[in-house]
């Protein structure tokens, strides 16, 4: 028998960080597998470049830090910060965007405050926004879907040439629904009319449009988030209060006025936001812990991606609407502490006749 | 039958069926006794015999001691070998005055009380003194004396006597084991109690996963319309008095307050068997069943055991190990204790021995929080284990006093699923410790003070008492002097 | 550029004025410092820390003449409920922690000459006249006078016992990952 070191318990479940993080993994692999079809080698490349930047760099990390790199690794986080980087790039992008996002994920958002579970912002939404911010242009060339083995797609060799050789072929780009929108918007174009213009619903649920990896495929993302829901990994309530607060805020103005507010439907199947709703929001570190918290913090991304997309300078707004509610987190934490058995919500002992529920 | 639903809980891995099935047996009396002083919570026992002396069984070999404590009784007769320091089944394994007792194998009843007739009619303080007079405590596993328990009814007004036959902590099956074997004497126990207390109704809880134990035990109650047998869900952790509380009544009982403040008193169904035996029969808690399990065990069993056996000598009875045990746990897994020695002796209050493999408590090196939230989520208390331990971790113990981390009951449940497998419960266990040492040194320091001053007020006086009278003294010798100046 | 810097200019200026204004106008006396201090203070009055008693000690803390970790019987606790009132960093590295300890007389050494008596300040020690001695260990805090006074070194100050009543766990030791396996 050993000294004794330890109080109980004296049973474990089985639940690691490493099965959490490679639940999350299983549950995007349908979308990015689609999508990796959908946008054909370019794609891929990007995508391996950019999770092999992330694990590189946050080895490198580790071992300024004199941490133990193996085990660390071994928790899957960089690996599913990569991964949900990569998603949000535009899929065409060049193989430096890819490294440079991953720098900044980790370098910069992840290992500086303690490394993982010490981040205040989602590692890969401030990979993803300061490339936006400097390199507006990179970011944002979008590329209509070219199903790899179709006409058109380009083969390994040509994709070689557009990661490595940023040979973007002019004729390929597109602009994103949202990005049409807005421009056309700017242009004096009522909403009611550029609408027409865009792809149809039944396209941008499954994904046949222009968008980064994670933006396009509506129902594969639903079905990893409604997986992960299944495991347990994430609750119902950050994925329901952003898109909920999303779509009602969104119909109201389309209500009021159309010709300058798209509809409900059109923002909760644009852009990032389901694979923001179930599964950057939820990031655990940079999400509230409680229920409640939970419930105000979704509501504040999905009002945020509303006001970003309608009133900002930039089409798509999951990705600041994230970070912006990143920051208020521990905040939010502090206010909704769930109630203490026996207590009152401000901690006082409950009175004796009020004991009945 | 409406339940109530109860905050958080979780489910861990039951594995009951190592023993459930397992009918109670009867311990042979092991060689020697080691009966300590303290087994339950109040003062200890104060030593009637001395070494050499002849006992018999059921005597009464130390007194109990202030308002709230225990007698003890011989578990066997025999000869006192010994009144020393023995180590307590207490993780500390720390010493603790014992009386051993050399068992001379004739298991000789010494003489008993005599049967309290009819109960019924009996009065309540009777049946109270007959309780504390015969040693029971909280069987449980908190080993309160159930007489300072039963006393509540003089104090305030009771409706419910609440049978707590949950048994939520996983391995152990001696309440399920005494349910299905002894329900009449459980159910003859509880109106006698029940007649202590005053209470007009008695409830008896068992959980879902004891479904022959709910059947037997509804079976036997069916006679006493005052008694309803309720099955509540299968939720760690159920047998928590305030939560089982809860989940039947649907009174949530106030922080800093008894559940007898709400009306309702709990007992475990062992306790009220003891007390069964105790009124009809005069015998003192002699004996209790101890589930021994775990899969380090080579035959699980549910064992009646003479209060004062060593746990080495459960182990042998039951074969002993078939594997490295990685841990002897005193209780159930979820907030039994470790031993560190398995000579330690077995207590009223121990409802097990479980000798656990690595496999099965799987334990792993604790890595980073990763603020999954779960811990917020399952804890039944409501409070929020990750922030607790953070602060602790740093050091900041009031800040986790003022998050609640006194409020916590150590049920374990936010160690048994953090993810990032950090020992929260150990942490919130070591925060309690240090804070009701800083309670108690600061009402000592109070009382210093005030000492101190007593002092001080006294050394005071009595100085100016000496300059009176060096003043009263002095007026003379001055007025001496002029006279003699005068006369001069 | 010039209106840039004339503004600014004029900004701190007046809001310098203020800050100045404040502090004469607005001081605060500092004499509650000296009795919050000494209710920290464990108030024996056993002198240890070299002044004559707490109320001196806290006097010289206020004005501060004297270093945080002179007393003896508060330990680490006193130490660092100090550094937070005075704002200061507590340096504990000088100050090794003994733990809570108490005084204990060797009977057989005890000639009953009634100077720890005298000596101690919470009345902790009975006894008298050519009678042995007994500390009475609830109302001695190990300050520690009796200690040196005693001619027959027969007091010796010991560890506070831990017991199953006072026990509880340590700090639970997180081994880094780099030992896991």
């Amino acid at each position: 028998m050993n000294s004794i070191k330890r109080s109980g318990p004296f049973t474990h479940s089985y639940n690691t960080v490493q099965k959490t993080m490679f639940t999350v993994l299983l549950a995007l692999m349908p979308a990015t597998l689609f999508n990796l079809y959908l946008f054909g080698w370019p794609a891929i490349l990007l995508f391996c470049i950019t999770i092999g930047a992330c694990v590189a760099v946050e080895a490198g990390c580790l071992s300024l830090a004199d941490r133990p790199v193996k085990q660390t690794l071994s928790d899957y986080s960089a690996l599913l910060t990569g991964w949900l980087l990569a998603m949000s790039l535009p899929p065409w992008a060049p193989w430096w965007v890819g490294v440079l996002a991953a720098v900044f994920a980790i370098a910069l958002a992840k290992h500086p405050f303690g490394g993982l579970g010490q981040n205040v912002f989602n590692p890969a939404m401030v990979g993803r926004t300061v490339l936006l911010v400097s390199f507006p242009v990179a970011m944002t060339a979008w590329v209509l879907p070219h199903p790899l083995f179709s006409a058109g797609a380009p083969g390994l060799v040509e994709a070689f040439a557009i990661t490595f050789g940023g040979n973007m072929p002019d004729t390929m780009s597109s602009a994103s629904a949202l990005g049409y929108v807005k421009t056309e918007l700017s242009r004096g174009i009522p909403v009611t009319q550029s609408m027409a213009q865009v792809p149809d619903l039944m396209d941008r649920m499954m994904g046949y449009r222009a968008g980064s990896l994670g933006e396009t495929s509506a129902i594969l993302i639903l079905l990893g988030g409604l997986f992960l829901m299944y495991k347990r990994i994430i609750s119902w309530h950050i994925p329901l209060s952003v898109m909920g607060s999303l779509f009602l805020i969104a119909s109201i103005f389309n209500l009021v006025d159309p010709a300058h507010y798209a509809s409900g439907l059109f923002h909760l199947f644009s852009g990032a936001t389901f694979l923001g709703a179930f599964f950057i929001a939820t990031d655990y570190v940079t999400s509230p812990v409680s229920k409640k918290g939970q419930l105000v913090f979704g509501v504040g991304c999905g009002l945020l991606i509303w006001l970003i997309r309608n009133f900002a300078g930039y089409p798509e707004g999951v990705a600041f609407a994230v970070l912006l509610m990143n920051g208020l987190s521990p905040i939010i934490d502090q206010y909704t502490r769930p109630r203490m058995f026996g207590r009152t919500s401000k901690g006082e002992p409950l009175p004796l006749s009020g004991g009945k529920l | 039958m409406k339940l109530y639903p109860i905050r958080g809980g979780i489910h861990p891995e039951y594995r009951k069926e190592l023993a459930s099935e397992k009918a109670i047996v009867v311990l042979p009396m092991p060689h020697s006794l080691y009966i300590p002083l303290q087994q339950h919570i109040g003062a200890p026992a104060e030593v009637l015999v001395k070494e050499g002396d002849r006992v018999k069984k059921g005597q009464m070999i130390a007194r109990s001691q202030g308002a709230v404590s225990a007698p003890q009784h011989a578990s066997t007769s025999g000869t006192i070998k010994a009144i020393t320091e023995v180590p307590a089944p207490h993780p500390s394994g720390l010493p603790q005055t014992t009386i051993i007792i050399e068992a001379d194998g004739l298991d000789e009843w010494g003489e008993l009380p005599p049967s309290i007739e009819d109960p019924f009619v009996t009065d309540p303080a009777e049946l109270r003194a007959r309780v504390a007079q015969s040693g029971i405590v909280g069987m449980g596993g908190a080993a309160f004396p159930a007489a300072v328990k039963l006393g509540l009814g003089a104090q305030k007004k009771l409706d419910t006597l609440l049978l707590n036959g949950a048994e939520c902590e996983p391995y152990l099956t001696c309440d399920d084991r005494l349910m299905r074997e002894y329900a009449d004497e459980i159910i003859d126990g509880a109106r006698i109690m029940a007649r202590a207390l005053g209470t007009p109704r008695i409830v008896i809880g068992i959980e879902e996963n004891k479904p022959q134990a709910a059947e037997i035990m509804t079976r036997a109650a069916a006679a006493f319309p005052m008694i309803e047998v309720f099955t509540v869900p299968v939720q760690y952790p159920m047998g928590s008095e305030r939560h089982l509380v809860q989940a039947i009544t649907g009174l949530e009982t106030p922080a800093r307050k008894l559940t007898a403040d709400l009306g309702i008193v709990v007992h475990n169904v062992a306790t009220t068997r003891a007390v069964h035996h105790a009124v009809r029969f005069g015998r003192p808690l002699l004996a209790r069943v101890v589930t021994v399990s775990g899969a380090a065990i080579r035959t699980p069993n549910n064992i009646l055991t003479p209060i004062g056996a060593r746990v080495t000598d459960l182990i042998d009875f039951c074969g002993g190990f078939v594997a490295r045990p990685e841990s002897i746990v005193n209780g159930g897994p979820m907030m039994g204790q470790p031993l560190s020695s398995l000579e330690a002796p077995v207590v009223k209050g121990t409802s097990g021995i479980l000798a656990l493999t690595a496999e099965e408590i799987n334990d792993k090196p604790t890595s980073p929080c990763i603020r999954c939230g779960t811990c917020v989520t399952i804890c039944p208390c409501g409070l929020s284990p990750l922030d607790m331990a953070a602060f602790i971790k740093k050091d900041k113990l009031d800040v986790s006093a003022k998050l609640g981390v006194m409020d916590c009951v150590s049920c374990g449940s936010c160690s048994w699923a953090c993810p990032s497998h950090i020992p929260l419960v150990h942490y919130f266990n070591y925060a309690k410790g240090v804070l009701r040492d800083l309670d108690a040194e600061t009402r000592k320091s109070d009382r210093i003070k005030s000492l101190a001053e007593v002092r001080t007020i006294r050394l005071e006086k009595a100085a100016e008492a000496k300059r009176a009278a060096l003043a009263a003294r002095k007026p003379a010798a001055q007025s001496a002097t002029a006279e003699e100046k005068v006369s001069a | 550029m010039f209106v840039a810097i004339g503004s600014l200019t004029v900004m701190g200026v007046v809001l310098g004025g203020l800050l100045g204004a404040a502090a004469r106008f607005l001081a605060v006396e500092e004499n509650p410092l000296e009795e919050e201090l000494k209710e920290l203070l464990p108030g024996s009055q056993c002198g240890q820390c070299g002044f004559v008693g707490c109320s001196q000690y806290a006097a010289a803390l206020a004005k501060g003449e004297a270093d945080i970790t002179l007393c003896a019987p508060g330990g680490k606790a006193v130490i660092e409920v100090l550094a937070k009132k005075l704002g200061v960093k507590a340096d504990l590295s000088g100050h090794e922690e003994k733990g809570p300890e108490h005084a204990f007389i060797v009977e057989d050494l005890c000639i009953g000459c009634t100077r720890c008596i005298r000596e101690c300040s919470t009345d902790a020690i009975m006894g008298a006249n050519k009678l042995m001695h007994t500390i009475i260990v609830e109302a001695c805090h190990g300050c520690a006078k009796c200690e040196k006074v005693c001619p027959t070194d027969a007091i010796a100050m010991v560890p506070v016992k831990v017991t199953l009543a006072n026990w509880h766990w340590q700090k639970p030791e997180v081994e880094p990952v780099a030992h896991a396996h």
